[in-house]
């Protein structure tokens, strides 16, 4: 039995880095529409959702390079570490498809975010509470405009009601893993400081369910979970997006502007 | 170099009459003491400590702000600033004060209603804030995006002048 007041300051580390790495991926993402968004008003909300997003990881990457036994900083966490090496849920790297895909990536993802938020600012980690009070009243709006979409396009026309579930029903399968903690998840919800995975589970199902139902589309069947980001085991897809988002800090090593 | 008075009234209220001169580089019409940026000043062993509060997370404009303020106080004969940032407890447009929000509103932005009124039930923040047009006063006013120019606003326009406006959200 593991009688340690607080958890080990590696542990603390691993569990900080798995939150910036789902901001940092997400993102990433979403400045991928920067000029490409359907319209001028939502090429500005993608990427201003990806701004915010982007404060919080730098303020996770800050925290966790504090919290390394190695001499690093945020840059060298979001810009040396190979693919095998990040641990973000796999729903956040999933392509941006089509608007319906990204926006159901960034539904699905945001509901759970804010439920974790709104538990993590309960951790007795005094940082890891102020970083999750301070970024949950930016989700708060990324999760209002991603819920308009869904009613918007899932009641919308015959074929952005089509399109939309089709995009639910494409990304629903990485949204298991979410509420399946591993051992590290375990640990930190024993000390206090980190989310019970499971207990998100409730709320989030029924507050999805009843968003679907308003925008009239339907809750695909849960199937088999994919899982495996947290563990570094990612699709090509994360690879090709650290490759191009890492490639000026690697081919230009300690550049400054 | 001038010794510097320690942590006295006289010293502290002097420090602070200079960063009203420091302004959001965003929106210039408020210093950061108006936008509730500013959390602090303590001066310790001859160095003036500032503490400041991001509005949000990303904003770009905090690395600009904590530059003006060691600049500003250089030149005021602070040679020695320490600028430390805070994020709890987190920002709030709460903290804007009525002369502050007035002066946004004059610069032509709509000014945060109080985030008592916002109802988190409800996912469009439509339904319960019902924003007034900065130009002509109107409450013909629709939203046109949840996001706007910058991380603290969303996109309005006004039905009776047609003019689009920035609103500051609140948070």
């Amino acid at each position: 039995m593991n009688t340690s007041p607080a958890p080990s300051k590696s542990d603390l580390f691993k569990y900080t880095l798995r939150q910036a790495d789902n901001s940092m991926v997400l993102c990433q993402r979403l400045c991928q529409w920067a000029a490409r968004g359907p319209d001028l008003e939502e090429d500005i909300s993608l990427t201003n959702i990806g701004l915010d997003l982007i404060g919080q990881a730098r303020s996770l990457y800050q925290y966790s390079a504090s919290l390394c036994d190695q001499q690093v900083n945020e840059d060298d966490l979001a810009f040396m570490r190979d693919s095998h090496e990040w641990s973000n849920l796999l729903l956040v790297e999933q392509p941006n498809g089509d608007f319906a895909d990204t926006i159901a990536r960034q539904y699905l993802y945001d509901a759970w975010h804010l439920l974790f938020l709104e538990q993590l600012t309960e951790s007795n980690d005094t940082t890891l509470a102020a970083i999750a009070a301070k970024s949950i009243k930016e989700v708060k709006y990324h999760n209002r405009h991603s819920s308009m979409w869904i009613k918007r396009l899932g009641d919308g026309t015959e074929v952005s009601h089509q399109r939309m579930q089709d995009a639910i029903a494409a990304v629903w399968p990485f949204t298991a893993e979410m509420f399946i903690p591993d051992e590290l998840d375990q640990r930190m919800l024993e000390f206090g400081t980190g989310v019970d995975l499971k207990a998100l589970k409730h709320t989030w199902d029924s507050q999805v369910s009843s968003l679907l139902v308003d925008a009239t589309l339907s809750k695909p069947v849960a199937g088999e979970a994919i899982v495996g980001g947290r563990q570094g085991q990612h699709a090509e897809y994360l690879g090709d997006l650290l490759e191009e988002m890492q490639s000026l800090p690697r081919s230009m090593p300690n550049h400054q502007w | 170099m001038r010794l510097i008075n320690q942590n006295t009234e006289s010293e502290l209220s002097r420090v602070r009459s200079i960063l009203d001169t420091v302004t959001d580089p965003e929106i210039p019409a408020l210093t950061i003491n108006e936008m509730g940026i500013l959390r602090g000043i303590e001066i310790k062993d001859n160095t003036v400590i500032v503490t400041i509060t991001p509005t949000y997370s990303g904003c770009p404009a905090i690395d600009h702000i904590t530059d003006d303020i060691t600049k500003v106080l250089a030149e005021h004969d602070y040679p020695s600033t320490r600028v430390a940032l805070v994020l709890s407890p987190a920002w709030t447009t709460d903290w804007m004060s009525d002369e502050a929000k007035e002066k946004l509103r004059k610069y032509g932005i709509a000014p945060p209603c109080k985030t008592s009124l916002l109802d988190d039930s409800q996912e469009d923040p439509n339904i319960t804030v019902i924003v007034a047009c900065p130009n002509c006063c109107s409450f013909n006013t629709k939203l046109v995006s949840h996001f706007g120019s910058t991380a603290c606003k969303s996109f309005w326009q006004c039905a009776d002048c047609l003019e689009p406006f920035d609103y500051f959200k609140p948070i």
